[in-house]
């Protein structure tokens, strides 16, 4: 098997996400609640946010899927804890562009998040690692409106 | 006759992916095609192209015969009474979908009930659903075995004097569990109900004698038994279908057309509106010949000695689940599995870097998928062009996957 390959996919860090997600579950009451799915292969994911005044403050998921998808929640509430909506939007493209193999911002640490660049040479499972971000994209836009 | 002799029709099975031989195993999803019906398309392009049914010139005949000559071979193909009760169309969800809109809105009243299973393909559940919604009528689902089999008692239980359709597929695309259809179509006749067939998984793999069957409609699709995508039969009772509406309406499907009012052809060209569908028929066509030239009794015969292989290896491997009957020859060549912890995603893609095509997720089946009790499943289909060599690749790249999983966590 070509297990070089297979690595790029399924870093170290991403397979430590998987079995030791960051931020599993779910929020209370006041914080936006985004359900997504992937029609395709059934990964789901239910996403909880708590933004006020701009501020992503909190961040947790539940939901089933691949290694990749819950890898890659895990990663992004890390990551968008604590940010600002902006920044958390930022990332959002700077990930895109990752997944799409195209030139990205590097002059912002993406800290773990680096690690799911291989996934853009897979390009069956990049619905699985932007899952996710679709999810918190949706959640601090619908914040931003009401 | 099932060997490397067949493999060698399929020029697609002749490479390699990602470094390894193509081990093909996604069937189920779609058949890849003999150079047969590749040469019959190219054949049909390159000498008889021509729209049917109008031309008074020889290209328009030869183009109406082949394609009009492919009606009389799936006539044949599931033994029909006539070529009559034959349309073309693209696919089984489209037969399902017109069987829906023009029998069911016509037929189907509030309070009436419509019969499904709960492991239906998503193309017979929604245009049931969406048919209950709008005339008010119950949709119903008769319960699973735990094995995944249907029993009569619980379509007994199930069909009433209310029921107007019981619809269910022949083979399960994702347990393989081949269905009582015979048994089925009598109960739900008895309660004056009409039996529907998707018969999707079962076209490629069965004989089918729907004078035997005597199921009402039976719909299937081309490209799953080595024939053309876009190309799909509906077959229908003769007196059904002429008292049925056409749902799309257009060119060729008209008799006369007034400023007000139009007047439809006869059976089966009312249901075939626009330019039909005419080199998929033929390759539709070719792919019989190549089938039968195989014998669909060898091809089942084939289908359940792989999947008695397949079960008989795979259960050898540590954590690994089968899903549906465990009798082989209760099942046709479709073994779904989950491999311990590993996710169907990740399983499928260590065998695609092994070269191992199979399928991962739901496989359009979400409320089978619940009564499993799983969001997700990986799905190894056979078919004609494979064998026991295959099988071997696919049980070694699982226990590469579980190695890699065991050794990454």
């Amino acid at each position: 098997m070509s297990s070089k390959n297979l690595d790029q996919l399924y870093r170290q860090v991403i397979m430590d996400h998987y079995k030791t997600p960051r931020n599993k579950g779910t929020l209370d009451n006041d914080s936006v609640n985004i359900e997504m799915n992937n029609p395709t292969c059934g990964d789901r994911i239910q996403l909880t946010l708590q933004v006020e005044e701009g501020i992503v403050k909190d961040a947790k998921f539940d939901g089933e899927g691949c290694s990749i998808s819950m890898a890659s929640a895990s990663m992004m509430t890390q990551a968008v804890k604590g940010k600002d909506v902006d920044t958390a939007l930022q990332l959002s493209h700077i990930f895109s562009d990752m997944m799409l193999g195209k030139d990205y911002d590097d002059t912002i640490d993406l800290g773990d998040i680096e690690a799911l660049q291989g996934v853009s040479q897979f390009p069956a499972r990049i619905k699985c690692a932007t899952l996710a971000w679709k999810a918190m994209e949706k959640g601090v836009q619908s914040e931003g409106k009401s | 006759m099932m060997n490397r002799e067949i493999k060698s029709y399929f020029p697609i099975l002749d490479q390699e992916v990602n470094g390894h031989p193509l081990v093909y195993l996604d069937s189920a999803a779609t058949s890849q095609k003999p150079v047969q019906v590749i040469e019959a398309l190219k054949h049909y392009y390159e000498f008889d192209n021509a729209n049917v049914h109008r031309g008074v010139h020889t290209l328009g005949n030869r183009a109406t015969d082949m394609y009009e000559g492919a009606r009389e071979k799936v006539r044949k193909f599931i033994n029909a009474k006539s070529t009559e009760e034959v349309i073309f169309l693209r696919g089984t969800t489209t037969a399902l979908n017109l069987v829906a809109q023009s029998y069911g809105r016509a037929n189907v009243e509030e309070g009436d009930e419509i019969v499904i299973t709960y492991m239906e393909h998503h193309s017979n559940v929604i245009p049931w659903q969406q048919l209950a919604k709008e005339r008010g009528a119950v949709l119903k689902y008769i319960e699973l075995n735990p094995d995944g089999t249907i029993s009569l008692e619980q379509v007994r239980a199930a069909v009433t004097d209310r029921t107007k359709i019981v619809s269910m597929m022949y083979v399960s695309n994702v347990l393989g569990t081949m269905n009582p259809i015979k048994e089925v179509t009598q109960i739900a006749h008895e309660h004056g109900a009409v039996m529907v067939v998707d018969g999707a998984q079962a076209a490629p793999h069965l004989k089918i004698d729907v004078q035997d069957l005597d199921c009402d409609f039976f719909a299937f699709s081309g490209h799953k038994m080595c024939g053309p995508t876009g190309i799909g039969v509906l077959y229908g009772k003769k007196d059904l279908l002429n008292n049925m509406e056409p749902i799309e309406f257009g060119g060729e499907m008209i008799d006369f057309v007034g400023l007000y009012d139009s007047t439809w052809k006869e059976l089966p060209w009312k249901f075939e509106g626009g330019t039909p569908i005419i080199a998929g028929a033929v390759g539709l066509g070719a792919a019989i010949d190549f089938l039968n030239e195989i014998g669909l009794h060898e091809i089942e015969q084939h289908e359940h000695k792989m999947a008695a292989y397949a079960m008989d290896v795979m259960s050898e491997i540590d954590g690994l689940q089968i899903y549906g009957p465990t009798d082989p020859q209760k099942r046709a060549g479709i073994v779904t599995f989950n491999l311990n912890d590993v996710h169907p995603h990740d399983v499928a893609t260590v065998l695609d870097m092994s070269g191992i095509a199979v399928r991962a997720g739901h496989h359009c089946a979400q409320p089978l998928m619940k009564w499993l009790q799983c969001t997700a499943t990986a799905r190894a289909s056979f078919y004609v062009y494979n064998d026991e060599s295959d099988i071997d690749r696919l049980v070694e790249g699982l226990r590469s996957a579980k190695e890699y999983f065991s050794d990454v966590f």
